[in-house]
Parts: structure tokens; sequence; C-alpha cells
């Protein structure tokens, strides 16, 4: 009998789950960007960046394509169980909420083009620029608790969301007092919220991401879970 | 869905009935310990798939269930196997009886060198079940109607069994063995030598046999085990190393020995 490994007896099938991982990897990486980039064209209001980054969500559409079949094909052909089983489902949410940041990065580089050439008042978009990197560091750790197979760090990034969401309450009052104070800025804030809206959603598609990391490693649904937690 | 949540229903019921209970079962044959202190509960009415890899012990445990190893001078079994709560290894009980009690099908479809209705009429005869040739034609007819074969063979009951394709000969074996009226029927890897669509059949046929037997299966193949059973049994080195739910096995298995065998990482 051959020596238990962690490996598959099936070597391909085994390099099939490592290039899995890998695709999930640079997608995530592609939409990190995807936000980041997309936030500074809109700050900076620069509409050929905008108009750049709206051509490129094309990529990442293609990489969720790729990681659907290769999931089709793995199921078809490999028949997962268990962990494998999990980590094929998992694969599959994972990308389809990276696919979705992507089209938050999209909506975000809409806003921009609603913009006339002016450039933005700092004090306008120090808030949403908070934001910002809360959204990313949430997308990032949700990424590595995933490659990590991390189940406590998949708890930590879902209760961290709390923090984005009352972020956004925040910037939507913000903005509304300097609508309030001067009409000329309504396009101007009006915007900016609903770039922040883009970046809350994102974040929910980032505690999506610890969740079925969570699932991944556990078998378990953390949004149960943190339910039944909250109502104890 | 609706099957699924039935499986899953069957799989949590508290107040399912236990027909079969294993405590501490030990077997040897001669010196090499076969299986290593088994302690299992198998509901009735359910299907138990026993997996693991070869040698592991399962098809000796199932055969241990009707007392088959008694054919084999070197085997010893120990601990006790209670049918119903009682002991099935207990002196007063005739193991031919036991055996019409507990059906198997094997691996190899088997069917005797007999005519097809011949092959369905021996159990019940010899054990006496029936009175006169009318019973008899009814009780071969229904057994092959619940092995899904009766439309195939109905016009040439008289011509050997041996003459059917495997799947149906195999179907023919199924037939023969619920005849006698078990209550619990063993399968030892009963679609290993067919192809799909009999395989597919003969995974019908279990899934509606269901109904009225409690049936433990013996299969290599993991696919078979999740589509067919509401309960599934691991073994590895002679050891029960886990049993549960199937859903449960497949998804989420609690030991990392299962979890490295279904996955294909331990042969």
């Amino acid at each position: 009998m051959p020596t238990p490994t962690n490996e598959h007896i099936v070597s391909s099938y085994e390099d099939e789950l490592i290039q899995l991982a890998a695709s999930i990897a640079e997608m995530g990486g592609a939409v990190e960007t995807a936000i980041s980039s997309s936030v500074d064209a809109l700050l900076k209001v620069d509409h050929t960046a905008a108009r750049e980054l709206l051509a490129a969500d094309a990529k990442i559409d293609d990489m969720q394509r790729a990681i659907d079949e290769t999931v089709v094909s793995m199921i078809a052909r490999r028949q997962p169980m268990a962990s494998d089983l999990r980590m094929i489902i998992a694969s599959i949410h994972v990308a389809n909420d990276l696919e979705r940041v992507g089209d938050m990065a999209k909506t975000i580089c809409r806003r921009t083009l609603q913009l006339d050439g002016s450039r933005l008042s700092p004090k306008f978009y120090n808030g949403l620029r908070h934001m910002t990197d809360l959204t990313l560091r949430q997308l990032k750790e949700a990424l590595d608790v995933y490659a990590a197979r991390d189940p406590e760090g998949a708890i930590a990034v879902c209760e961290a969301d709390a923090e984005i969401d009352a972020l956004y309450v925040s910037l939507f009052r913000e903005l509304l007092t300097y609508m309030m104070e001067d009409p000329r800025n309504i396009t101007q804030c009006t915007n900016l919220l609903l770039a922040g809206k883009s970046l809350e959603r994102a974040g929910d598609h980032a505690t999506n991401i610890a969740e079925a990391s969570y699932y991944l490693q556990t078998g378990k649904n953390l949004a149960v879970l943190l339910e039944q937690k909250h109502k104890s | 869905m609706e099957a699924r949540a039935t499986d899953q229903a069957i799989a949590n019921a508290d107040h399912e009935v236990i027909k079969i209970e294993a405590r501490g079962v030990d077997v040897y044959y001669g010196e090499a310990h076969a299986i290593k202190g088994v302690d299992i509960d198998i509901a009735e009415k359910t299907v138990t798939s026993f997996i693991g890899p070869s040698g592991c012990g399962k098809s000796t445990f199932l055969r241990a269930i009707n007392r088959m190893n008694d054919t084999i001078d070197s085997c010893r079994v120990t601990g006790t196997i209670k049918l119903d709560g009682e002991d099935i290894y207990d002196r007063r009980v005739d193991p031919v009886q036991l055996r019409a009690r507990v059906g198997m099908v094997f691996q190899k479809p088997n069917p005797f060198p007999k005519s097809i209705f011949d092959n369905v009429s021996y159990g019940p005869k010899i054990h006496g079940m029936v009175r006169g040739k009318d019973e008899m034609d009814e009780l071969v007819q229904d057994s092959l109607r619940r092995a899904g074969l009766w439309d195939e063979v109905k016009d040439r009951l008289a011509q050997p069994g041996t003459g059917l394709s495997g799947g149906q000969q195999q179907r023919l074996c199924i037939a023969r063995a619920i005849a006698t009226k078990p209550e619990v029927l063993l399968m030892d890897e009963p679609c290993s030598a067919l192809d799909p669509i009999a395989t597919a059949i003969i995974e019908e046929l279990i899934d509606e046999l269901r109904e009225n037997f409690t049936i433990c299966i013996v299969t290599h193949s993991m696919q078979q085990a999740a589509r067919v059973s509401q309960k599934t049994a691991f073994f590895h080195l002679g050891k029960l190393i886990e049993e549960g739910a199937t859903e449960e096995i497949f998804t989420n298995p609690r030991d990392k020995k299962t979890q490295d065998y279904i996955t294909g990482r331990i042969g």
C-alpha cells in the first residue's frame, strides 16, 4: 500500500487543483488593481484612464470564464469529493464574487465619466479615499485567508465588514452636508457617493470570499454561524 | 431536491430502527487479523455502503453478517452481531435459516446452470416457503418483477439463466436473493462486472428495494456509494474508521484517513 501523503495519487489532478488556486489568486490581484486604479481615475477625474479601465474589465470576465470552464471540466473528469469538492465549489463562488468586484470598479469608472473636467476638492474625497483603503484591505485579507485556508481569519474578515458599512453611512452624511451647503456640489458629491456605494458592495463581496474560505476549510456555512452567534 | 431531502431526513432520523448491531467484531483468517473491533449499527430499510481500499476488510465484514465466513475453515469470528436483537453467532441459530433472512448478491453474476424459473424458485423450494405450483409461479413472477427483469424474461422462463446478458444475470441473482423474502440484502460489488447502463438499472433497483429491505453494499466506486446509499462506512486496515450520513462522509468527513481515501490520496 502506498504511504499516505497529502498529494493525490493522480498527479495531474493535484496539478489542476494547484493551477485553479493560482488562477483565483491571479484574478484576485487583477481585481484589486482594478478597484485601486478606478478610484485613482475618479479622484483625478481622469477620463482617459477611466475609459481604459472600462475596456480592461473584459480581461477579468475572461478570467472568470476560464475558471468556470476548468471547474466544469474537473467535475466531469475527476468527480471531486470532500475537501477537493469543497475547493472546487468555493472556487466558483470566489471567481463569481471577484467578477462582481470587477464590475464595481467599472461602475466607479462610469461615475468618473459623469464628472466634467474640473478638479475635485480634496475635502470631498478624503472619506472616499479612506473607504477605498479599507475595502482594498478587506479584499486582500479575504484573498489571503482563501489561499491560506484560514477559518479564524475568515471570521475576522466577515466581522470587519461592519467598519466599511459604518464608513459608508458617515460618508453619506458628510457628502449630504456639502450638497446642502452649496447646490453646485451636487453633481460631484452624488457621483462620489455612488462610488462609495460601489466600494461598500465590493466589501460585501470580500465577505462572501471569506465565507467561501471558511466553507472550504470546515464544510460549514459561516454566515449562518455568525447569525446564530449574533442572535445569542 | 426532493429525493436528496428525503435521503437527508432518513440519515438524520432519530427514530431510525436498528436492524443489525455489531459490537467488538473481530475476524481472523488463521493468524491474520482481518477485522479489528468493529462497532456499527445498521439502520433498517436503509442502504449502507462499505467503502475502503482493497484488503481493508469491508467484504470480510459483509460476509460476517450472514456467516458466509463459516464456510472457510481457518476463519474465526468474535464479538457479537445481532439481527433484530438476536446474536446470529448463537449456537442455536441455523446458518441456513439465517441466510434466508440475510440474502447475498456477489460481484460476478452467478446464476445456477438451470432455467430462469428454477434459479428463482430454488430458494423458496428448499426452504419450503410455498405450497403448490400457482403459489410458486406467483412468487417467481413477483421476485422477477421486483428485480426489474420480468418484462425481459417472461416469455423465456424455461431458458437457461446463463444465457442472459451480464446485467440481466445480476438482476436474476437479485431476484433469486429476494425470492426467499430476506430482511437484509448484502451486495458485494454487485456492479463491478457490469457496463454503465446495467449499473444504472441495478442502482435504480437498489433504490426501489430499500422500501422493503435493509441493504448493505460493498463498492469500490465512491460515486456509486454516494449515489445509492444513505449511510456510508469507511474501513481501513481492518478497522472501521468512520461511519455516518453519506452526504456528510463525501462532503465533509471527520477523519483524515477518510478524507485522504475518498479524495484519492491513499490507495
